[in-house]
């Protein structure tokens, strides 16, 4: 439909979420006020444990969810302002099945396309099309609920592509859907991203997000606490922090090529080291200046820690599913 | 994107919400059409014929004459607020509702939408049941306009009410709270079965305070040319409920009472 301003072909920003927060009326604060941009054309990961806050960010840009503070803007339309043109900008396939399980197939994706002012004529057209991409085609006149659980997501993705939305937003697509789909699923979204989509997608699998974004922005608790390019979060990941403890304060410290050292007090240090390059080398270096280390720890590292429970998570659904 | 685009899509939006509606009542015609058929043909068998006739002339008509009237409009009250409330809640409660609420649609249209799909299934059974009394007695309407505007008016305003009562219930309970406990009781007191004349001045006073009595008697007045009450009044006070529960319903969809976080 190519609703929204800006000139064609320039790209202009999908998403600009700032300071967003929302407090449940049973008190729950499950937004605190995050900022999050989104450019055209992005593959981005909304990546978070379960209770992060991913589904009620998602609920408010849909408006499915009243928001408490903040602001939102798609395609340069303010959902408080300009709601028709946001909506008509975005497409939802959320994270709950919300399908009328008594309706069948092409009826539900031609309905939702009549929702939006679509004649039914150019309904059917592109409902041919997306149900065939997304393998469906073939059951057009079943009921909904006579489908699998991974049909049903897939007829979810249709329906929210049948007006073709610049921005898809995706709540968990491939929460328990088995490996073989999940990677169809994958491979018909890097499509869709190619030919122009802006998508946006949570999850809590790490390695969907690595698959397949660009942008990740990791949020816990409510807040967004990384968001960055996908290769960048993977560098910091494969760094590690190192306090060490010395046995007497020195001036000043040497340069330890590799290494990043800084200093936190008189007897403190701390040092930067790729998981790759191993200690060995910091302490010949140390050793070499006659500074001698009394002890070690690893730093805490918030991001890290996250990472754990992700991975955590992964295992966890992966030994619990398939 | 001009007014003009905007208008034709809403226009198509419209069509869609009330083509689903009419295709759900069709569908399933066994649990929308068949029932009101049924029971109001016992009631004409019974109360009409079998009945009826030791009751003898009610304000100069025949018994099934009289009752037929009311008993329309009963089963059109019954089917409107039946056909919304759960047509609502169901898409509530399955989620399916967020198919409306992501699109642009406004909500006046998901509004608009709703309460035709209950007006077409209100009076889908008031011409089944109109039909099913020909079998049984003789109605020409003396009065066709009014006739008409009152099945129609009425069948909007418990639209309106059964999409009310969707918005505010949380559970399947809750849609069929009303119809019992409020709805069948005032339209059995609302002038269907008898004149209010035939009620002690007390009772008659009381009687006034229900919308339904103005509805029914302004309906058989449409048929029959006789009517309880001022007809004028009637068309007043279906009017404000008509303004005053369209407000109410579109004000509760906007806010998003019962259906957003
Ligand atoms: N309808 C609700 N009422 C109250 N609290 C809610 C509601 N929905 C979600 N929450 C709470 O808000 C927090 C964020 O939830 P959610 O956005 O669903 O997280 P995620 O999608 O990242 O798993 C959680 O603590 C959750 O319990
Ligand atoms: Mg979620």
């Amino acid at each position: 439909m190519g609703s929204g301003g800006g000139r064609p072909g320039v790209p202009m920003r999908a998403l600009q979420i700032r300071n967003l927060s929302k407090t449940y009326a049973n008190g729950v604060q499950a937004l605190k006020g995050i900022d999050l941009n989104v450019e055209e054309g992005e593959f981005c990961a909304l990546l978070g444990p379960n209770g992060a806050g991913k589904t009620t960010a998602i609920g408010i840009l849909t408006s499915l969810i009243n928001k408490t503070g903040g602001s939102v803007e798609v395609f340069g339309h303010d959902i408080d302002t300009d709601l028709t043109m946001a909506k008509s900008c975005l497409g939802l396939v959320p994270q709950e099945i919300n399908l009328n399980l008594f309706d069948k197939v092409l009826n539900i994706v031609v309905t939702q396309a009549g929702y939006y002012g679509i004649p039914r004529r150019i309904a059917l057209e592109r409902a041919e099309r997306y149900l065939t991409q997304l393998q469906l085609w073939d059951r057009r006149e079943s009921v909904a609920r006579a489908l699998s659980g991974g049909m049903k997501r897939r007829l979810m993705i249709a329906r929210a592509l049948i007006h073709e939305p610049r921005l898809l937003i995706l709540d968990e697509p491939t929460a328990g859907v088995d490996i073989e789909i999940r990677r169809s699923m994958w491979v018909f979204l890097r499509r869709i991203n190619a030919e122009g989509t802006t998508i946006i997608l949570t999850t809590h699998y790490l390695e969907e997000a690595e698959n397949l974004c660009r942008q990740v922005a990791i949020i816990d608790g409510g807040m967004i606490i990384e968001n960055d390019r996908m290769s960048n979060v993977l560098r910091k990941l494969s760094v590690e922090t190192f306090v060490l403890n010395l046995e007497h304060g020195v001036a000043s410290l040497p340069e330890v090529p590799g290494y990043v050292v800084r200093s936190v007090d008189a007897t403190t240090v701390e040092v930067d080291v790729d998981s790759q390059r191993g200690i060995n080398d910091l302490f010949t270096v140390l050793t070499q200046h006659g500074i001698r280390v009394v002890s070690m720890r690893n730093k805490a590292n918030r991001l890290e820690e996250l990472f754990m429970r992700l991975v955590e998570n992964k295992m966890v659904a992966a030994g619990g599913g398939a | 994107m001009g007014r003009p685009t905007r208008l034709r899509e809403n226009a198509v939006a419209l069509y869609t919400l009330v083509d689903k509606e009419y295709t759900r009542i069709v569908r399933i015609w066994i649990q929308t059409l068949v029932p009101p058929a049924i029971t109001m043909t016992l009631y004409f068998v019974i109360f009409g014929s079998l009945i009826g006739r030791r009751i003898g002339q009610m304000d100069g008509f025949g018994y099934m004459q009289y009752i037929a009237p009311g008993l329309i409009m009963m089963s059109v009250i019954t089917n409107a607020y039946g056909n919304v409330v759960s047509s609502f809640f169901g898409a509530k409660f399955a989620r399916h509702i967020e198919e409306m609420l992501v699109s642009p649609m406004p909500a006046s249209l998901v509004l608009l939408g709703h309460v035709s799909g209950g007006v077409i299934r209100g009076l889908l059974v008031g011409a089944l049941v109109t039909l099913i009394a020909l079998f049984f007695t003789d109605l020409r309407p003396v009065h066709p306009f009014v006739t008409v505007s009152v099945v129609f008016l009425t069948a909007v305003v418990f639209s309106l009410a059964g999409l009310i009562n969707a918005v505010f219930a949380r559970k399947f309970d809750d849609i069929s709270i009303v119809p019992t406990f409020v709805l069948t009781p005032l339209t059995y007191l609302g002038g269907v079965f008898y004149s209010i004349t035939l009620l002690p001045d007390f009772w008659q006073k009381v009687s006034l305070a229900n919308p339904i009595l103005y509805m029914v008697n302004a309906f058989r007045y449409g048929i029959l040319g006789k009517s309880d009450i001022t007809i004028g009044h009637a068309y007043g006070i279906i009017f404000v409920f008509v303004i005053g529960l369209y407000l109410f319903a579109l004000i509760l969809l906007r806010r998003g009472t019962g259906i957003r976080e």
